[in-house]
């Protein structure tokens, strides 16, 4: 007889440390983190080969609350920690959490350039566009006007496109969800989790001290029905309260239409493909916010581009393997001695 | 001047001791590339040697101006060597601005070896000589030799047989002044032959045109008979040994890597290109199958943040820059500290502050690495003397990283940086093991406490993958063993003294300083750090053979001190302080020892001359 010993299967419990979790009572971020402890089993990691990085901000705070190899670095510049220790061991399963702040203000850089040489790592952008462990200033993503403590008369900046700027990074990886939204959010992160590259999901996540209700019009049940849109990959997009609503492309332009009207069906409407560079951009170009009579084109949620494309540590260590094929293991005699040398009696 | 067409047809070969060469030109006439040849032959020949390359910050900066000169020096005798030479006995100018530039380095009774191609009225007004007023031909030269050769017009004749292009034929000019120079010293052309093969090797057109002027300029000092002495520079009497030829970038990649290899780590090697830093960048980059990562980040920060990840992850994280590259990583030094990760930071300064100049040196970044982040953060400080130190001193920033969980600085500057010496090569089996303090198992019970120490007051390092040893760790202050956050305030005191006294603790396990020269009591000791050395060497020798009560003490370890310095300092009755700042290690010395040091500064982004350190010595003897 063969004995075969499993591990035993981890639970969200076994990923969680025991440290007492300090974000707000009500805060946003501890919906995620319940995601993120409820999908690490279902991916069958193991607790040592994950580490969570961190920058600074609440959403920072995350790596004491898993039982993992963790980092709460400095400000911004998570992704590139997370860079040295993926090209230090690629085996490891790395987790960037950052906030709108951390990734796109002080940290902008570094997220951009990571993006680009795409390591395989997952960027969990907690965007709650306000600055909260700073007592509420407005952030990249705090919409024009906003008015805080730092922005009496209301803001005069242009907030990011969170997913648009991912895009000009050449993200192969680009998405959205929200805390209020557990299931879809799991969905996500499991899809993340699955691609090979830096995944990038940005998540509405509620402030409910500085900046409650930011997202109430995503959130809340009278609203979200016309203002927010689930994207499946192969699937049309209907949205509405009845699925009665559409969205179709129109040339270049998206398009809100009713299906009851008897002038479009489920067939006329634009299929979700998320390998379409093209079309996932302007996706990602659907950012207006919500009027009052709810008519506008929904934000939609979802994995809205995927590709595939060589990581950066991947290339790294195919040159280092090529470097030993051809020149054999170093030599630290010959290179001490190089090529040059000359004897003194 | 001499008459140099005095027909004397025996040859005198006349013996020096030293000798010391300045190749100047256009930043595009390869005069680097000319210097390093003849260093390259003399080392070979037994020389001791020192250099010194000198060039403007701009690629090709405007031709002909005196902003456009590239300089080369370089120090070459038959006793030992320190410097490369205050002044020198032979300027090689290819042009109006190179002699302008540097006549003032040249000795009284020195030797010119003029282009005279780059004295045409163009070359003249460009090196802003007034009137075009030619300094060959107005008798201001009088207190040299001075030897005209129309090296353009003679390459062009080497090469009359070649189908290369005049433009082509021109470039190899540097190689007739070479091979002049190695017949008025006697040198075998062997090495710069094998050179010239290997690098024109895929056109072969380019070996051989080269090798041409080379040996044209050879046969003209050979045939014209219009130079009557040779000179032989024996070789140095220097220690039993295998040499090569080293520059100090080079020896600081070499250095780390090697010292990776000796602690069985991987080396990461993160960086963001800067002057005069980036050849060490270069040279990793090289050695791939040596398990080498080198990542050239997008800017400073994400350098260093990726060699502590790095080293969160069990590599050797290293990161280099210069002074303002060294300022962005301020806060990620702090980080470092705290977390007590292994992580070695090599700053090749230059001059500052800002950008400053960006090719010139300069040791004002001291006080930088002591002290340049917020909060108490100590982080040892060791610094290279020399190119060929600049191996042992990395190789050292590698053990004290590794086996005191600690960022440590290692301080260069661009003068030994980019200078070369030889260097008696070490074998692996010389250089010691170092013993990285990783741990795979729980360290309290079946708990692993990630700030549980040692004796030494050392944490383990426990890298990702291991079972059991899960943790967390972060810029928040930390509890005492378990690392978990604490806002304690006695917790706080007590983290920060034991940062403190694991960083001290290190004076135990690096040497006792000794006195580089003279005796360990006296009248004036010169307390030297940094490329200084050569310097201060040459100056405190010739003293000391002349009877002066003086010795030298020359610092490795700047942070923490040898545990003897203050002892041996107060054997003295002064102590001098020479730098290349405005008094830097001299306000450390007066602050920790209470000592009476006095600074001797030059910030001219210029390396001390050895006689600027011995007028100054001398007035402690008046």
């Amino acid at each position: 007889m063969t004995a075969i010993t499993e591990k035993p299967q981890l639970t969200p419990k076994d990923f969680a440390s025991e440290q007492e979790v300090r974000w707000c009572p009500g805060c946003g971020d501890y919906s995620i983190l319940k995601q993120v402890q409820t999908i690490l089993p279902e991916i069958g990691v193991e607790r040592e080969n994950v580490v969570f990085i961190s920058g600074i901000g609440c959403s920072s705070r995350f790596p004491y609350y898993m039982n993992t190899y963790g980092m709460h670095s400095i400000h911004g510049r998570a992704p590139a920690f997370a860079s040295g220790l993926k090209i230090a061991n690629p085996d490891l399963s790395v987790w960037v959490i950052t906030g709108d702040g951390d990734a796109l203000s002080i940290g902008g850089n570094h997220l951009i350039h990571a993006l680009r040489r795409n390591f395989n790592l997952n960027i969990l952008l907690f965007n709650n566009e306000i600055y909260g462990l700073t007592k509420g200033q407005y952030s990249p993503t705090s919409p024009s006007g906003k008015v805080t403590s730092s922005t009496p008369m209301g803001s005069i900046d242009h907030p990011f496109n969170p997913l648009a700027l991912a895009a000009g990074a050449d993200g192969t990886f680009i998405s959205r969800a929200m805390d209020r939204d557990p299931k879809q959010l799991r969905d996500v992160l499991r899809e993340a989790n699955e691609h090979k590259g830096t995944s990038l999901v940005e998540i509405y996540q509620n402030c409910n001290v500085f900046n409650d209700g930011a997202f109430g019009v995503f959130t809340d049940k009278h609203t979200k029905a016309n203002t927010t849109l689930f994207i499946e990959h192969g699937q049309p997009m209907i949205f509405g309260e009845n699925q009665n609503l559409g969205l179709r492309l129109e040339g270049t332009t998206p398009v809100v239409v009713d299906l009851e009207d008897g002038k479009f069906t489920k067939d006329d409407l634009w299929v979700h493909d998320k390998y379409d560079r093209f079309k996932a951009e302007i996706l990602m170009r659907c950012f207006e916010t919500p009027g009052e009579d709810l008519q506008g084109v929904p934000r939609p949620f979802g994995v809205f581009y995927r590709e595939d494309r060589a990581c950066y540590e991947d290339l790294l260590h195919n040159q280092i393997k090529t470097s030993y094929e051809r020149k054999g293991a170093g030599d630290l005699d010959a290179l001490l001695k190089g090529t040059n040398t000359w004897t003194i009696e | 001047m001499e008459n140099i067409k005095t027909k004397v047809p025996e040859r005198i070969n006349e013996n020096k001791k030293v000798v010391t060469i300045l190749f100047a030109g256009d930043s595009g006439d390869g005069i680097q590339l000319t210097g390093s040849q003849f260093t390259n032959t003399s080392a070979l020949f037994g020389n001791d040697i020192s250099t010194f390359p000198n060039y403007p910050a701009e690629i090709r900066a405007p031709q002909g101006t005196i902003a456009g000169v590239s300089g080369f020096q370089l120090n070459f005798g038959s006793i030992e060597i320190f410097t490369p030479g205050d002044r020198c006995d032979v300027l090689v100018a290819m042009n109006a601005a190179a002699l302008k530039a540097n006549i003032d380095k040249l000795k009284i009774g020195g030797t010119i070896i003029a282009n005279i191609a780059g004295f045409d009225k163009k070359n003249l007004k460009l090196a802003g000589y007034l009137d075009q007023r030619n300094p060959l031909e107005d008798n201001s030269l009088g207190k040299y030799r001075t030897i005209e050769i129309d090296i353009a017009k003679l390459t062009r004749e080497a090469l009359k047989e070649s189908t290369l292009g005049v433009k082509e034929k021109d470039r190899s000019k540097n190689m007739f002044v070479l091979g002049f120079l190695y017949w008025m010293y006697n040198r075998d052309m062997a090495l710069t032959e094998k050179f010239l093969k290997e690098k024109f090797a895929k056109s072969p057109e380019l070996v051989e045109s080269n090798l041409a002027v080379l040996k044209a300029g050879y046969n003209y000092g050979d045939t014209s008979e219009t130079f009557t002495t040779r000179y032989e520079v024996k070789p140095a009497p220097m220690p039993k040994g295998n040499y090569r030829n080293m520059m100090g970038n080079q020896a600081v990649a070499i250095g780390l890597l090697a010292a990776a290899q000796k602690a069985g780590l991987a080396l990461f090697y993160g960086s963001y290109p800067i002057t005069p830093a980036s050849d060490i960048l270069h040279e990793l980059s090289k050695h791939k199958n040596f398990n080498v990562r080198s990542f050239q980040a997008e800017d400073e920060i994400a350098a260093i943040t990726s060699a502590i990840g790095a080293s969160f992850a069990g590599d050797i994280g290293v990161t280099a820059s210069s002074g303002p590259g060294i300022a962005l990583k301020g806060e990620a030094l702090g980080l470092a500290c705290i977390l007590e990760l292994p992580l070695v930071v090599v700053n090749v300064q230059r001059g500052g502050p800002s950008t400053g100049l960006p090719t010139k040196t300069e040791q004002a970044d001291l006080m930088q690495a002591l002290y340049g982040r917020n909060g108490e953060a100590p982080i040892p400080v060791i610094a290279a003397s020399s190119p060929k130190d600049c191996f042992d001193t990395a190789f050292e920033a590698v053990r004290i990283a590794v086996e005191h969980m600690t960022p440590v600085f290692m301080l260069s500057d661009g003068y030994i940086g980019n200078g070369a010496e030889p260097w008696r090569y070490k074998t692996a089996d010389e250089l010691p093991e170092i013993k990285p303090p990783l741990i795979r198992e729980p360290n309290q019970g079946d708990a692993f406490m990630p700030y549980l120490r040692d004796e030494k007051g050392v944490r383990p390092w426990a890298i990702p993958g291991i079972a059991g040893l899960e943790h967390r760790i972060g810029g928040l202050e930390k509890e005492d063993v378990t690392g978990n956050i604490s806002y304690d305030p006695d917790n706080h005191e007590k983290m920060v003294k034991l940062r403190a006294e694991k960083i001290d603790k290190i004076a135990l396990s690096i040497p006792l300083q000794e006195t580089d020269n003279g005796y360990d009591t006296g009248r004036l000791c010169i307390l030297s750090w940094g490329s200084t050395y050569g310097a201060v060497k040459t100056a405190v020798k010739e003293m000391i053979d002349e009877g002066y009560s003086v010795s030298h003490i020359h610092l490795r370890y700047i942070f923490p001190f040898p545990r003897n310095l203050e002892k041996l300092l107060r054997g003295f009755d002064h102590v001098m302080v020479p730098e290349l700042n405005n008094g830097q290690l001299v306000k450390i010395v007066r602050s920790e020892f209470l000592i009476d040091a006095k600074p001797l500064n030059k910030i001219m982004g210029l390396p001390f001359s050895s006689s600027e350190i011995r007028d100054e010595a001398e007035k402690f003897f008046v």
